[in-house]
């Protein structure tokens, strides 16, 4: 399997707190990764790192041979990297159709000026990015709620609208934070397959960051676990289970936590 | 757009260009000219502020642009020779550019942030325009030409207004074009896709960012139209009062772009139009009440926002959403 993504050495400093230390791993395209590690382990700073919403101390992001750290983060949109937020992150006076038509920006050929005069590309394209929402809102099954203000949503619709925001940028490489969190076991079920079509029926990378260990044991192709900023170990969820040092940082609580 | 909308268009078209000359003329009171004109060009450059509220920024600055339009209509025209006609875009798109320069800075601000250094902008344009030798300091420009005659192929499209029996009309036509016309841009920017980018912006800058929309550019574009509004106000200003002077576009003017937005409802593309002028008739009316006229006046405004956050069209907007 050829990589997508390649993280080499990233390391983030804040001031005298090294946040990320030297984690280096590399994304298959096509997989389901998932970065793990205790509370304030540098899951979210590496995330960011890797979306460019930080700067990089050192090291660098590699996606498809081109270096994407460092680089405007909507530019990085641009290449096909797309995140999506933790906190629920959405366009709050927008209904979830007209949220998701905004997300469609990338795939505008028409220029603004196009749009301002309403020529044939300008209306071609709003006729499928509405298309286009359409099916994203099929897909996610929120059809119920596509002409619903956002922020009338509750949290479980949020998260799906959310996602449906990063869909719409067609991107290649999706970032997921937390997509579990909150959630009771019946939701997060949901999530999870929905996580799977995403990868096999859109043909998307999923890299995502999460608590929630069985979760990530079931959904995960191959894991990387950090902690204090570093990669302590990297593997298939199996692998993953019967590492030492992974008992180790979760000590205490080996047999929930890991979800066995 | 459907038939209610065109019969709503066709309605204010005819009110404003046909009925209101004709109860003018017919009450005889000709001074609503000079107020009905000035209404048109305060909306139209009210209509600028109203866009950078729709970026999410509070711009307090716009008397900083139309004083700058202004003086670059009434340079060009005294002493380059200029006509009017060609200064009034002149003076839009040198705002526009200037706009550019200082935006560049200044948008990465936000919130409270950005008001405040867009407040001291028109204290810097009116400085700016005592100090600077082209300006001709607090003298200011005086003694400045009407509008010419324009014509093409020797057929006159517009007459000089010099030799008009009556240049008030005139000057109120112009400037109900003017407005007409930016109002129909602003509309046609909000419902295109640079609307809901900026709408995008307005409530949420990092997603925005994250779906691939390059907010910085963005900003500088919506700010950049806001200003080149400004700037044909302030052009079109100075041709019907034939002068200028740094004191011609003061903070409180800035102040009032601003509340014109506030009172007519930041929702609506047309709030700023009709924010302007409840608030220019509102406080000339109240100036019979003598010493109590502004304490009357902010009073009413403050309840009015206590009571109407989204403004005066929110009354008449019974999906509670925008247009």
């Amino acid at each position: 399997m050829t990589p997508i993504l390649q993280v080499k050495g990233v390391t983030k400093r804040f001031g005298g707190l090294t946040a990320v230390n030297d984690v280096s791993f590399d994304v298959a395209e096509g997989e389901i990764l998932s970065v793990i590690g205790p509370n304030g382990a540098g899951k979210s700073t590496l995330f960011k790192l890797i979306s460019s919403f930080l700067r990089t101390t050192s090291g660098e992001v590699i996606f498809k041979g081109d270096r994407i750290s460092n680089l405007a983060p909507y530019k990085v949109a641009r290449m096909g990297v797309v995140r999506t937020f933790q906190e629920t992150t959405i366009f709050r006076s927008m209904t979830v159709r007209e949220n998701i038509i905004v997300a469609h920006h990338l795939r505008s050929k028409a220029s603004l000026l196009g749009f301002f005069l309403g020529t044939g590309q300008a209306r071609a394209d709003e006729a499928e990015f509405g298309a286009s929402a359409d099916d994203i809102i099929a897909f996610l099954g929120l059809e119920a709620i596509a002409n619903e203000l956002a922020s009338n949503l509750p949290q479980g619709h949020l998260r799906a609208l959310g996602m449906a925001i990063g869909l719409a940028t067609d991107p290649k490489v999706i970032l997921l934070d937390e997509p579990f969190a909150g959630m009771n076991h019946d939701e997060t079920m949901r999530m999870v397959a929905l996580v799977r079509r995403l990868r096999d029926e859109r043909g998307v990378t999923v890299l995502l960051v999460e608590h929630d260990m069985p979760a990530v044991m079931k959904i995960s192709d191959r894991i990387v676990v950090i902690n204090f900023g570093q990669k302590i170990a990297e593997g298939t969820p199996a692998e993953i289970q019967s590492n030492e040092k992974v008992i180790e940082a979760y000590l205490g609580s080996e047999d929930d936590a890991i979800g066995m | 757009m459907n038939t209610k909308k065109a019969i709503g268009v066709g309605a204010f078209l005819i009110a404003v260009f046909v009925i209101v000359p004709w109860l003018i003329a017919v009450s005889g009171r000709w001074d609503f000219y000079y107020t009905l004109t000035s209404v048109a060009l305060l909306s139209i450059a009210s209509a600028g502020v109203w866009l950078t509220f729709y970026i999410g920024r509070i711009n307090i600055g716009q008397g900083a642009y139309a004083l700058a339009g202004g003086y670059v209509s009434a340079i060009l025209m005294t002493k380059v020779g200029f006509s009017f006609w060609a200064t009034l875009p002149l003076a839009g798109l040198f705002c526009a550019g200037l706009s550019v320069l200082i935006g560049l800075p200044i948008l990465r601000l936000r919130g409270v942030y950005f008001a405040m250094v867009t407040l001291v902008l028109t204290e810097v344009g009116r400085l700016s325009a005592l100090a600077l030798p082209v300006t001709n300091g607090a003298k200011g420009i005086t003694s400045i030409p009407l509008p010419g005659e324009v014509s093409v192929f020797g057929l006159t499209m517009i007459p000089d207004f010099a030799t008009l029996e009556n240049p008030k009309l005139a000057f109120y036509l112009v400037a109900v074009l003017l407005m007409v016309i930016c109002f129909a841009a602003l509309y046609r920017i909000v419902n295109s896709r640079l609307g809901h980018l900026c709408r995008s912006l307005q409530q949420n800058e990092e997603l925005s960012a994250s779906i691939g929309v390059n907010t910085a550019y963005l900003r500088i574009l919506a700010y950049s139209i806001s200003s080149f509004f400004g700037g044909i106000a302030g052009a079109m200003f100075v041709a019907i009062s034939q002068s200028i002077y740094p004191s011609s576009f003061q903070v409180a003017d800035s102040v009032n772009f601003m509340l014109n937005c506030f009172l007519g409802g930041l929702g609506y593309v047309f709030g700023p139009m009709l924010g302007t002028l409840l608030l220019y008739f509102g406080w000339d009316l109240l100036f019979t009440t003598g010493r109590f006229q502004l304490l009357i006046y902010s009073s009413l405004l403050i309840t009015l926002m206590l009571f109407l956050p989204n403004g005066i069209l929110s009354l008449f907007d019974r999906k509670g959403g925008r247009k």
